[in-house]
């Protein structure tokens, strides 16, 4: 919404600085979003007389010009205009001036040996137009001394502001004006226009065949107009907020709906069919041609206007061409109704029509202006088109928009947090048009105005979750109708007053020590985000969308989880995982030059629609090889890379790593031979890993060695809150055996890890793999595993016997498990 | 088709067929379609052909040689395919083997986004006040995301949102990309009986992308309700949170008087900068960091609370806005483009998790 200075003037009696309207304006809530002030740029240039324009003595081009601008000081100014010339009247800037078009500072200043105390301007030089073929040249009655821009009607600043959805009243430059009166910036200017005299019976009448779509319409015809071009003071209006001017009747029409944010129609009565309007829901097949050059083909669902011809409008959306005033209008009727707003809303938005009306209908209109408003703009239309008016006609009834609301003073500091007082407040109630019905000590009883729809509206209902059991559901119906009406008012009282006016107060803790803010399960992501991080990986966060192909090579896509509205084509499927995030993130780095990346990033998987069809994963990428360096040779990242990395994870979630188990039941978009998943018990899978497929790289882009994992994180069990058993710390030293055994190379390796941990539990603490080898000195087929037992003793050291019979015991249990057998 | 044709067809399949490795299939297809191939010798010779038998001879000569293309073609995808299941076969590991003891590189490799950093931050700043976090679905119920906070479907505020939707699932309703994390507020409402004190920190969507805008950003959701809280408690907690954030402690800011559907009063919040330098805390420019206000009655009646006894105010933010100001980031774009080199940047160790006691 954009208004000039001048024009909000019109509404308000102010001597308030532009600054003082625009942070009042922004502390009320309606938020400035830009002021364009020409006005400011042009202040210190001032319309002079040159008293005198003669040659300079050594300069052909140049005159020596002796020039007044009524401040006592006659100036001597050296100009090389060709228009310079004695008795002209023109612009002169003093020293200290900026010029507005190239930003130059001017300054006394020597020109060929004459002191020039300041600069006549040009046009361009003033920022205001192309003209440079000589200084500018203005009327001689045009009043010396004065600034420049005011005497030109250049210092009017254009105010824009953003008007929230709720304030269809502050859509006017009248609305904005009793704002900003009622904040003290000012009185407002009374608004009551004279009846226009009707000399004859409306040519037309209405018809509302939906009252619940248009409860009331008023109309009335002004004939003998001779339209054409609007006067100047009109156009500069429109043209200052960004409309164009067409001719005196639309001039009008847009005028009102600025001004006191009432849209208005006006038919030229040639061109209606019929001596009826009628307005009525559209029919199967019907359109109309749209203002805006588009045909638009109306539903049943939609409100129009329509005479014996069709349909003429789109009701308070937009009017239609075909009945549209133009030049050759002699005669025309003027509609000033009022439509449902939820309608207009759900219309325009089917149509995808935007139009000033729409937007002033859909937040509401005022509800008691229509009669008021047609009489000021008959009258407007005669004072610019000449004419005589008809009688007034109308259909439906002025709704009973008539309602009270209540406050009780204690709130304004029990859910304000202000200190205003009871008069301060119903005063600024009643500067925003509310008036009392009834006070006593504890609250104010007021009558709404007729122009805030926001306030005790009721408007929109509850809509209560259905969960909710019937009592409660009722009770806080109830609390909430009670207090409704009161939290606008509460509203209109703070922010008259500004809300910087309201005293912080540091919010009261339940404790001093406050509990953790994160459930145990919450801190899962933080963790494992910072074991990754402390692996070397980057923390990544991608968006939860990309193009449905990627995502179909990491797992389902189903049409369920596509974008109905995607952005792009490429941002249209939620992903399956992360992992095909930063695989495509990886391909990129690659791209510029750096093939060894490790990426982490725990977000969303999205399986379903359901909150628990949403998962949490982290997942991670590992490409290129290891860094080169002195003390261990660069290698290619590999499986077991991976693996660590998803084990990290489960162990620092306090998941016991000793218990998992190896599968290679991977993923497809996995090497089928190089990959696995990490299994709780027999069924639930707590991470895959492994390299990616070969295809899949190919299909990505990453054409070096690429590993990666992904954990479950929803499905790692709570950690339990228990204190740890008594540690067992044995007062006998833990003794070590080697065992080697040769195995059939499809035997799992965890499977002899197993069965040798299994073998004597009592003793046997710890077993781990320390060498495998595949070669040629050993059979086709077969490799040799080696296994490093720790033998813990507790009541007294072992006996080689004990110790032998151990071993014996840890060969027969992996041979019975595995088939191996140990190497001699 | 005449015998010869023929014949070179059956001879050529017959030599695919034997063909087991690339290189006998370059052979297979050198001797047909190769410079002196059987088929290019065909084609070189139509010259000779009667005019009156030229045209259908050379339509069928053509025809064999698509034939003859695709059947190489064939040949090499399935010869290419039994290569890679056998190399894929001889690749074969045993990852049941225990992994490394290390990873590839260390702590000063890897790095924390500063979108998790923030998180952490709010999390811990906001702990001290006795915020606890909550979550909630991306994928939401349009009632969550709107009806509930009292947007209903034909509030211009719904247009506002450029709200992303997936198909309607049983119910008929189009569930939507969460456009805000307001829907938690409803959720823990639902979930839990008042006093409330929850933060959201979590990913939103808007269909909308360009130098400032982002199709997926974060926003940190408060929600207070309680007996007694007011607007001055709102005042206090978010001056006091956003003071300890930035880490100045005489931080101005403002607040000015607007609209959200579910609050009211509602309010935007300034703070003092210098709009040329970006310097924060002083410069006498404002720039607006956030809204909030106290929850609209009717948004704790939906959820089952009697406005009458319970009060409250929530408030929202922008996660990765209040980033690039803390940190002087300049562009929104490379914060989702996992460009290793803007992650080591602007990324943080993991050994220094965010804690008040550390300073965050």
């Amino acid at each position: 919404m954009k208004f000039s200075l001048s024009w909000l003037k019109r509404h308000l009696e102010t001597d308030a600085t532009l600054e003082q309207i625009s942070t009042t304006l922004s502390a009320i809530g309606l938020e400035v979003e830009g002021i364009e002030d020409r006005g400011a740029a042009l202040a210190p240039f001032r319309i002079a007389h040159v008293i005198e324009a003669v040659q300079h003595p050594d300069a052909d081009k140049l005159r020596v010009c002796q020039v007044d601008i009524a401040d006592g000081t006659i100036r001597t100014i050296v100009c090389g205009a060709p228009n310079a010339r004695t008795g002209m009247k023109t612009v002169l800037g003093l020293p200290g001036a900026v010029v507005p078009a190239n930003g130059m500072v001017l300054k006394v200043g020597k020109i060929r040996g004459v002191e020039s105390q300041g600069m006549m301007c040009s046009s361009r030089e003033l920022g205001l137009g192309d003209e440079h073929d000589g200084i500018i040249d203005l009327p001689a009655d045009a009043p010396v001394g004065q600034p420049y821009a005011s005497w030109a009607g250049l210092d009017d600043p254009v105010i824009e502001i953003s008007v929230t959805p709720n304030r269809g009243d502050a859509l006017s430059v009248r609305g904005v004006a009793r704002d900003l009166a009622a904040a003290g910036l000012g009185t407002l200017k009374p608004f009551a226009p004279a009846p226009v005299q009707a000399a004859y019976p409306s040519p037309l009448a209405w018809s509302v065949d939906d009252l619940a779509g248009c409860p009331w319409v008023l109309g009335r015809a002004v004939r003998g107009v001779k339209n054409g071009p609007s006067p100047k003071w009109l156009q500069d209006k429109l043209v200052s907020i960004g409309l164009r001017p067409i001719n005196a009747l639309v001039d009008v029409t847009n005028w009102f709906t600025y001004d006191l944010g009432r849209p208005l129609h006006v038919f030229d009565v040639a061109k209606v069919k019929g001596d009826t309007l009628v307005i009525r829901r559209g029919r199967e097949g019907e359109s109309y041609l749209a203002l805006n050059g588009k045909e638009i083909s109306v539903t049943r669902d939609d409100l129009v206007i329509a005479d014996d011809g069709g349909v003429e409008s789109l009701a308070g959306i937009m009017g239609g061409e075909h009945s549209g005033s133009d030049l050759g209008t002699t005669e025309v009727f003027i509609e000033c109704a009022l439509f449902d707003p939820v309608q207009i809303a759900l219309s325009g938005r089917r149509h995808e029509l935007r139009s000033d009306a729409r937007q002033r209908f859909e937040r509401g209109v005022d509800q008691a202006l229509p009669p008021a408003a047609l009489e000021a703009a008959t009258a407007l239309i005669i004072e610019l088109c000449g004419g005589e008016a008809s009688e007034i006609t109308a259909a439906g009834a002025e709704p009973q928009w008539q309602r009270t609301a209540h406050l009780r003073f204690e709130r304004i500091a029990g859910l304000g947090g202000s200190s205003i007082t009871p008069d301060e407040a119903v005063e600024g109630l009643e500067r925003l048009g509310f008036s009392v019905a009834s006070r006593d000590e504890a609250g104010v009883t007021v009558n709404v105005p007729s122009w805030r729809n926001d306030v005790a509206g009721g408007q929109g209902g509850l809509a209560q979750s259905p969960e909710l059991a019937p009592e409660r559901a009722a009770k806080a119906a109830e609390g909430c109708a009670a207090i409704e009406p009161e939290c606008d008012l509460l509203e209109e009282v703070l922010r008259l007053r500004g809300l910087d006016a309201v005293p912080p107060v540091s919010l009261p803790v339940p404790s001093p020590v406050p509990q953790s803010s994160l459930t145990a399960r919450q801190t899962r992501t933080s963790l494992a985000r910072r074991v990754l991080a402390a692996r070397g990986m980057l923390d990544c966060v991608s968006f939860g969308f990309l193009d449905d192909k990627t995502a179909a090579l990491f797992g389902d896509t189903p049409a369920s989880l596509r974008l109905e509205n995607p952005i792009a084509a490429d941002l249209n499927q939620m992903r399956p995982t992360p992992l095909a995030s930063i695989a495509l993130a990886a391909a990129r780095n690659i791209a510029r030059g750096y093939p060894d990346v490790a990426l982490a990033e725990i977000g969303g998987a999205y399986r379903d629609i359901t909150p628990a069809g949403q998962l949490t994963v982290a997942a991670g990428l590992r490409t290129g090889f290891t860094p080169r360096h002195w003390s261990e040779p660069a290698r290619a990242v590999d499986a077991m890379d991976a693996k660590g990395d998803a084990l990290a994870v489960l162990a620092s979630l306090g998941v016991p790593t000793a218990a998992l188990s190896v599968a290679a039941e991977a993923p497809g978009f996995y090497h089928p031979g190089r990959s696995g998943v990490i299994k709780q018990g027999p069924k639930t899978v707590l991470a895959t890993f492994g390299e990616l497929h070969p295809t899949l790289r190919g299909q990505l882009d990453l054409p070096g060695p690429a590993v990666a994992f992904e954990v479950f994180l929803d499905l790692v069990a709570d950690p339990k809150k228990r204190k740890k058993a008594v540690p067992d710390l044995p007062a006998f030293q833990p003794l070590k055996r080697d065992f080697a055994f040769l195995v059939d190379a499809t035997v799992p390796a965890e499977n002899l890890v197993r069965a040798a941990r299994g073998a004597e539990r009592a003793l046997i603490t710890d077993v781990a793999l320390f060498d495998r080898y595949a070669g040629e000195r050993l059979p086709e087929g077969k490799v040799s595993l080696a296994l490093e037992v720790t033998l813990q003793p507790r009541d007294a050291s072992l006996t080689d016997a004990e110790i032998e019979a151990v071993g014996a015991k840890i060969v027969a249990a992996v041979t019975k498990a595995t088939g191996a057998t140990l190497r001699g | 088709m005449s015998d010869d044709l023929a014949r070179l067809q059956a001879d050529t399949e017959a030599a695919l067929a034997a063909a087991t490795d690339p290189r006998a299939l370059d052979a297979v297809r050198v001797a047909t379609l190769g410079k002196s191939g059987a088929l290019t010798a065909l084609l070189k010779a139509l010259g000779g052909v009667p005019p009156e038998e030229r045209k259908e001879r050379g339509a069928a000569v053509n025809r064999l040689k698509a034939t003859l293309e695709a059947a190489i073609e064939a040949r090499r995808a399935s010869l290419d395919a039994a290569a890679l299941e056998a190399r894929l076969a001889a690749e074969r590991m045993d990852v049941s083997l225990p992994a490394r003891p290390f990873p590839p590189a260390g702590p000063d490799a890897g790095a924390i986004h500063p979108i998790a950093r923030t998180i952490e931050e709010l999390t811990a700043i906001f702990g001290t006040m006795g915020f606890a976090v909550a979550e909630g679905p991306d994928i939401e119920g349009d009632w969550y995301n709107f009806s509930a906070l009292n947007i209903p479907d034909h509030h211009p505020a719904r247009q506002d949102h450029d709200t992303f939707y997936v198909p309607a699932g049983p119910d008929g309703r189009r569930p939507v990309l969460r456009t805000h994390t307001s829907p938690v507020q409803i959720r823990t409402m639902l979930a839990q009986e008042p006093p409330i004190r929850v933060i959201v920190p979590g990913r939103t969507y808007r269909a909308d992308h360009d130098a400032t805008h982002s199709p997926m950003f974060h926003q940190v959701e408060g929600l207070l309700i309680d007996k007694g809280i007011t607007l001055g408690h709102l005042k206090g907690c978010l001056i006091d949170f956003l003071r300890a954030f930035f880490d100045i402690r005489d931080l101005p800011v403002r607040f000015r008087s607007s609209y959200f559907p579910f609050t009211e009063p509602s309010m935007e919040v300034d703070i003092g900068w210098n709009r040329k330098t970006g310097e924060l805390g002083k410069g006498g420019d404002w720039l607006e960091i956030l809204g909030s206000g106290m929850v609209h009655p009717k948004v704790l009646a939906n959820c089952g609370i009697d406005p009458r006894e319970f009060q409250g105010f929530a408030f929202g933010m922008g996660i990765e806005r209040i980033t690039m100001l803390k940190h002087g980031i300049p562009d929104l774009r490379p914060f989702y483009d996992s460009d290793v080199r803007w992650l080591k940047h602007y990324g943080t160790s993991p050994l220094s998790p965010a804690s008040l006691a550390e300073g965050v």
